[in-house]
């Protein structure tokens, strides 16, 4: 369900309470960050580690300002025709079909020239669809590090203007203007123009205490000091050199697990049949086992 | 929301950046207000190597516009959130965003109350370093008058409050420790060099102290982060002072070149090491990715082709090219561990081994006056201290005089892998090339270069000290590609290097 806020929050205060409404808990800087976003019409370039609730702020976003969510997930390979615009093919041979057999004509072949690149045989892809919205909308642009650099470039017309030109129709501009978020894992430095264009927000791992709030958030049904052991087991397993340390996601899954376990303790045992949670890695699998679980007490004798 | 900045026409940015780093701008020399300053601001960013550009600067001014300036922590988020914009950068941000404002406000201390120094400059001190901790009893102004306070009672306070890491109180202590300490150390004038007299004279190790008494705190040790931070809190307090004596700014240091070298020193904190690592790490597992990108346009797959123009009637309209793998290459490792690069080599050690997917094939050595083996301690062991003790304990490579003897190095690590070496494999060297007066023995090691595809010697001394004294790189130079090693980036750039350079030898 998606709540209709009548006015967008005014104050970076309001937006932090605002996103915590609905269930997200910024740290200050990304409180301030995406007021900045909405107050000014800047995309936001989200950098971080996985999992540290980069797509999920736009998700809150958009609930917040009571808006839609484009989403555009980026991959290897992703190009114009499937972001932007694809003109329909088949509908186009259809429509071409059915006028020759209607009556071959000089003057009729010229119209249909015109006609099939038309707006009627445009396909919409996610950038489009975002920018022709009539009410405003939220863009989330996700793993932009994973495309190739031409993309990047051609993100560029749309993120400065908001317009995207097609060759056959000319420029189209953006009949609102979207809140976008860019999110990357860092995996490969993005073009100077790109991060130009946009505000920098570092999502990292939260303190002890926020990340606390958010496992509470989230799984209420776990009690409060037990919530805390477990958060500190996380922030200690964090502390070693892992090969994918476990993101807050995964955090909230093991909590989730604990709870439906009916666990009262991280005790070693429940460590032990419960780590695949949040450890995915075969060696890191040793590695945490090693270190952290032989730390934590003895299951005790009834569990035997 | 203010209008956009208008670049001061008065003085060129050149200009002005001097007149900001030499604090000789007379009053209201600096036009503009609030956006001048923020050009300043930018100019010394750009002096240290971000690249801001002119759109970001009006997007700071009008991101100001719409917080408001008032608090300090919005005023420096917002400004990061539009000028820095990758976690390096934040990293430079913050540094010289400290340096700027202290300055400033320094020279604001000096400019208004140059004679009577204390009241104002204490002030202006305690806002720059965040006072918002509860204060610390004790005789804060003590330059001599008052009497100094007991020494025993201000080592326990201070060790207490590192242990706690209680980072509001680090500026208050220090001042308490320079006035308690002042009367026996003596002033050099070099704060560095201060910082470490007064980090003795009060006694603060990271090193476990089993004699100190059951509750205190420096009986386990203190935490090496909270010490880095007291030494921090001592410099700033310490730089201050001296302004106020001399009534004038010294001339701004460029970011010292520390804070971004390769951390190499033993204070260095593992989480500046981990950092380091998961970048490179993820920038080589992407960068195979990149590299098709490019070069997408190569060589035609005709198979693929072929069957491709099938769903097209038999023409090929669409090309299918033969996808470029990047070749992992074969390494040999070969680390200095003598004292003077120690550190440096093992770090590289660690990069290495946490990035061995990427290489077909690792053995790693090490050497002072023989070699040995270490690939499988590596496997075994992943925190970096563990590995250099345990290098230290068994590696057996010191004999005798524990100084390095590059020709014995040489002749055992070629009998060792000598029918392995092929000129697929890259061996890289990482050493100072200091003999101690040994024969360098550059026929051997044209020998393995000769052997091997390819050669790397890393030097993690800065270019400038090459060929002096004892060392004898340029003897070493013509059979390998010397680099030279000492920051993050040089490390990062030889990484690249080293992993990319195969595709195009593929080619």
């Amino acid at each position: 369900m998606r709540r209709i806020v009548t006015a967008a929050p005014e104050t970076v205060d309001e937006l932090a309470s605002a996103l915590r409404g609905v269930g997200y808990l910024p740290g200050t800087r990304t409180a301030l960050v995406s007021h900045l976003a909405v107050q000014l019409d800047k995309p936001v370039l989200v950098e971080g580690p996985a999992g540290v609730g980069k797509t999920e702020l736009a998700k809150a976003l958009a609930e917040v300002l009571g808006r839609d969510l484009v989403r555009l997930q980026c991959y290897e390979g992703l190009d114009e025709a499937k972001a932007l615009y694809e003109w329909n093919y088949r509908k186009q041979l259809l429509a071409i079909q059915a006028r020759t057999a209607a009556g071959p004509g000089a003057e009729e072949a010229a119209d249909t020239q015109g006609d099939v690149f038309g707006h009627d045989f445009l396909l919409e892809r996610p950038l489009m669809r975002a920018i022709a919205s009539p009410t405003p909308v939220v863009l989330l642009i996700d793993e932009i590090d994973k495309t190739d650099q031409e993309f990047e470039a051609m993100l560029l017309e749309l993120l400065s203007d908001f317009q995207i030109t097609i060759p056959e129709l000319g420029r189209i501009e953006a009949s609102s203007q979207p809140i976008v978020l860019l999110t990357s894992n860092n995996s490969r430095e993005l073009t100077e123009a790109l991060k130009r264009r946009c505000l920098y927000l570092w999502l990292d791992y939260p303190e002890l205490e926020h990340e606390l709030a958010i496992v509470r958030g989230r799984v209420p049904g776990l009690s409060a000091s037990f919530s805390r052991r477990l958060v500190e087991v996380i922030a200690e397993i964090r502390a070693l050199d892992l090969k994918k340390p476990p993101s807050i996601a995964e955090s909230i899954d093991w909590a989730r697990a604990l709870l439906l376990l009916g666990a009262d303790d991280i005790d070693q045992d429940v460590f032990r049949d419960t780590l695949s949670v949040i450890v995915k890695h075969r060696t890191d699998l040793d590695l945490v086992a090693e270190r952290v679980g032989l730390r934590l007490p003895q299951a005790s004798a009834s569990a035997d | 929301m203010p209008p956009p900045p208008k670049p001061p026409k008065a003085l060129t940015p050149r200009q002005l950046r001097r007149a900001a780093i030499h604090a000789d701008v007379p009053d209201g020399q600096v036009p503009g207000g609030l956006a001048g300053q923020l050009v300043v601001f930018t100019e010394e960013l750009r002096g240290e190597g971000m690249a801001v550009g002119t759109s970001e600067l009006i997007d700071a001014t009008v991101a100001l516009g719409a917080v408001g300036w008032s608090d300090r922590e919005a005023f420096r988020e917002t400004l990061s959130a539009t000028l820095a914009k990758s976690p390096e950068d934040r990293h430079v941000f913050e540094l010289v965003f400290d340096r700027f404002f202290f300055r400033a406000a320094e020279l604001e201390a000096v400019r208004h109350a140059s004679g009577t120094p204390d009241p104002d400059a204490q002030e202006t001190g305690d806002q720059e370093t965040g006072g918002d901790g509860e204060g610390v009893d004790g005789d804060q102004g003590g330059d001599g008058d008052g009497g100094p306070p007991d020494l025993d009672a201000v080592r326990d306070l201070i060790a207490r409050a590192i242990a706690d890491g209680a980072s509001g109180q680090m500026g208050d202590l220090a001042s308490l420790a320079i006035g308690s300490v002042g009367g026996h150390v003596n002033d050099t004038g070099v704060v560095g060099v201060d910082v470490q007299r007064i980090r003795r004279a009060l006694d603060l190790k990271p090193d476990a102290d089993p004699e100190a008494p059951e509750d205190d705190p420096r009986r386990k040790g203190l935490p090496r982060e909270g010490i880095r931070e007291f030494e921090q809190a001592l410099r700033r307090e310490l730089e201050r002072r001296r302004i106020e004596r001399l009534g004038e700014l010294p001339p701004a240091r460029a970011l010292n070149q520390m804070d971004r070298a390769l951390p190499t020193g033993a204070g260095q904190s593992l989480a500046d090491i981990h950092r380091v690592v998961r970048q490179l790490k993820r920038r080589l597992n992407t960068q195979g990715h990149e590299l098709r990108g490019q070069r997408r346009r190569t060589q035609v797959d005709l198979r693929a082709t072929m069957r491709a123009s099938l769903q097209t009637g038999g023409v090929p309209v669409v090309v299918k090219e033969r996808a470029i793998r990047p070749r992992r290459p074969e390494i040999y490792v070969l680390c200095d561990v003598s004292t003077s690069v120690t550190s440096a080599s093992l770090f590289f050690l660690s990069v290495l081994h946490a990035l061995h997917d990427a290489f077909r094939k690792m053995r790693s050595f090490v050497f002072v006056e023989r070699i040995s083996e270490v690939t499988e301690l590596f496997e075994r062991e992943r925190e970096f201290e563990k590995v250099s003790q345990a290098i230290g304990r068994d590696a057996g490579v010191a004999d005798v005089t524990g100084y390095t003897d590059y020709g014995r190095v040489w002749r055992e690590f070629l009998e060792q892998t000598q029918d392995d070496l092929n000129p697929r494999s890259t061996v890289i060297v990482l050493g100072d090339a200091r003999t101690n007066g040994r024969d360098p023995a550059e026929a051997a090691f044209a020998q393995i270069a000769d052997r091997a595809g390819r050669a790397f010697w890393l030097n993690p001394e800065p270019a400038l000290y090459w060929d002096y004294g004892d060392s004898v790189i340029s003897r070493y130079a013509p059979y390998c590609e010397v680099h030279e090693c000492w920051t993050g980036d040089q490390l990062e750039d030889f990484v690249t290097a080293l992993t990319s350079r195969a595709v195009t030898g593929q080619r």
